[in-house]
């Protein structure tokens, strides 16, 4: 099946396509960012910036495993200092995420960057950073709490959410009452590997979050539950790396969809997709975006 | 002859999982640097790197100088934790990864410090006609025997105890460049700056493949912490072995990020 281009209107931002960078992938410098663009994406999502420079986690950060990968990476960014790499993406479709530890940070963090990116996506799901991310994205009220801190300066707001919650809905719902123009599911599954032979986790962080092939269908039951209960559009993201699986995230309920981990191996994955995906004579994609649920 | 091409994006393999070695030797090489020689070794490239974990402290990137050693220079944390072990000790890693050196014959090297690490296989190959190596002092110049036993090699010290006195670069003007079929580099990155500037004056740029070293967290091509302007390539996946010309208008000898990327200046 196929699906007929064009601009897509989702979440407060109009893309050339539906495929964009997921947070953190190749996101922490301009030129990267840049490069991503070029190489198809309809908007690049950036590395999660929070109020203080942080220099992440000690190592390994990342382990592949199979069919997936593994990272805690811990927030690695710059702060404020990212200013100077967005002077190269001025005026292209920038989101930029955003962690902090309480709605004040959220704010702050959202204010320096208000003339500069496009719309905000709020990380309140990463699995492995003490007191950021999902620490606070498995409070409804602190979801709510964060959303309006941001929304309520005004440009479409984005809030990522954890699966790792037994019902995510709930917080798809405050993330709504926040003042959200999109969710975005999923963060990536917290999860860990022990190397046998060294007898302790492999990551320097011990638990980290999985992403990848293998979190897909995760991916698909969340952004299907979320289309139940929300209103606002759904980006779908975890596990995709071809057009059948964007159709499938669109019959689920997804808008637009977000690609990280299979951009590793083929920065310019969006174009292949892109070809395999539209079509002139296709489907209008709003006919296929949560027909799964009839 | 017809030149090897270094892809511009992505480079082949993926060695993801970690795997568990065990230090088999450690030879103390120059009174900073140490080789560790490690069971059980990994088929590689010249040029290629790979991710060592010193269990409970870091995870760093570093050459292969063989199959199974790696030689390092001790500067920080995890350098120095590494230098405290002993053979017997496990160590983590990830890899081979990166894209490593053209393997041509007719190769012309210059190596600065422990940037000697990783083109020492080339030389072991028997590729290299000519090295051009430096140090800070003659003490510090790296496997010096047993490269002068495999191709010609001219000296050059910073504080003249041995060769040339002063940078590698000094004794560029001495070589008839354009009689080597590439020109293979590593070092630090001032070093590798000068050279290249100095190779671009002489029409060499595009015959010349630089080693380069950014701030690198996963290896892999995903993180993007290793990401060089002004075109994003990433030094782990698409490097670290990059053409002289691709980098002559690139952030290279101005600016590095730091591991949470911000910029400092080199
Ligand atoms: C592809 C590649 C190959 C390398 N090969 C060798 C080698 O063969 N021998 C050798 O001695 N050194 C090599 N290095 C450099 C080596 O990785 C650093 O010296 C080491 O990481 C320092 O760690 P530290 O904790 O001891 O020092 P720190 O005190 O943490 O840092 C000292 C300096 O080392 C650099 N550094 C620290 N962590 C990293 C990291 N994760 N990635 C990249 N740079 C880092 C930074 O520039 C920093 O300023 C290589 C680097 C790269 C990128
Ligand atoms: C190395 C790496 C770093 C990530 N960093 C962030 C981040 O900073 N902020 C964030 O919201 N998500 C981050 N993520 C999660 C991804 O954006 C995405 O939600 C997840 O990886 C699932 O998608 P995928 O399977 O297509 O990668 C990161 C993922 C990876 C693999
Ligand atoms: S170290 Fe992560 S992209 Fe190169």
């Amino acid at each position: 099946m196929r699906i007929t281009s064009g601009t897509v209107l989702v979440g407060g931002m109009a893309l050339s396509n539906h495929l964009l960078l997921a947070a953190g992938v190749l996101g922490t410098t301009g030129s990267s960012l840049a490069r991503i663009l070029a190489c198809g994406a309809g908007g690049v999502v950036t590395k999660s910036i929070g109020p203080y420079p942080c220099e992440g986690h000690p190592g390994p950060c990342v382990v592949e495993t199979e069919g997936g990968l593994l990272n805690a990476m811990g927030l690695p960014n710059p702060s404020r200092e990212f200013e100077g790499e967005l002077q190269v993406l001025a005026g292209k479709p920038v989101i930029l995420s955003i962690y902090g530890g309480n709605p004040d940070e959220f704010r702050t963090v959202a204010s320096w960057f208000a003339g500069t990116a496009a719309a905000f996506e709020l990380n309140l799901s990463c699995p492995h950073a003490a007191g950021y991310g999902a620490a606070l994205g498995t409070d409804p009220d602190l979801v709510e709490a964060c959303t309006q801190a941001v929304s309520s300066l005004g440009l479409p707001t984005w809030v990522k959410l954890t699966p790792n919650v037994t019902d995510i809905t709930l917080c798809g719902k405050a993330a709504e009452r926040g003042g959200a123009s999109a969710l975005v599911a999923i963060n990536t599954v917290k999860a860990m590997r022990i190397s046998t032979e060294l007898k302790r986790p492999v990551l320097g962080n011990r638990v980290g979050g999985l992403s990848g092939k293998s979190i897909f269908p995760v991916a698909v039951r969340c952004v299907y539950e979320l289309y139940e209960s929300c209103r606002i559009p759904i980006i779908g993201c975890g596990g995709i790396s071809s057009a059948g699986d964007v159709i499938e995230m669109m019959m689920a309920g997804a808008s637009a969809v977000q690609i990280g981990t299979a951009v590793k191996d083929y920065p310019c994955i969006f174009r292949s997709i892109a070809t395999d995906l539209y079509s002139s004579d296709g489907v209008p994609p709003d006919t296929i975006v949560g027909c799964a649920h009839g | 002859m017809g030149s090897l091409r270094i892809p511009l994006w992505g480079a082949p393999m993926d060695k993801g999982a970690l795997q568990a070695v065990r230090i088999t030797a450690i030879t103390q090489e120059t009174p900073t640097v140490r080789t560790f020689s490690f069971f059980p070794g990994f088929s590689f490239r010249p040029g290629q790197f790979v991710m060592v974990t010193i269990p409970g402290v870091d995870e760093i990137p570093m050459a292969l100088s063989r199959s199974d050693t790696i030689t390092v220079q001790r500067v920080g944390d995890a350098t120095g934790a590494l230098f405290q072990t002993r053979p017997g000790d496990l160590l983590g890693i990830r890899g081979p990864f990166g894209n490593g050196f053209p393997e041509q014959e007719g190769t012309l090297a210059i190596a600065g410090g422990v940037g000697a690490a990783p083109l020492r296989p080339l030389v072991m190959h028997g590729l290299v006609e000519c090295l051009l190596i430096g140090a800070r002092t003659a003490d510090e110049l790296l496997f010096l025997p047993e490269l002068t036993q495999k191709t010609s090699v001219l000296v050059a010290t910073d504080d003249g105890s041995s060769g040339v006195h002063g940078p590698v670069t000094g004794l560029l003007k001495e070589i008839p460049l354009s009689e080597y079929r590439q020109i293979c580099v590593c070092g630090p990155e001032k070093m590798m700056q000068a050279v290249l500037q100095t190779l671009d004056a002489a029409g060499m740029a595009g015959k010349s493949y630089l080693s380069l070293h950014r701030y690198m967290k996963c290896g892999i091509g995903v993180c993007g912490s290793c990401c060089i302007d002004p075109d994003g390539r990433r030094v782990c996946r698409d490097g670290p072995v990059f053409s002289g010309d691709s980098l002559l208008h690139s952030e290279l000898g101005k600016y590095t990020r730091d591991a949470s990327g911000r910029r400092k200046t080199v």
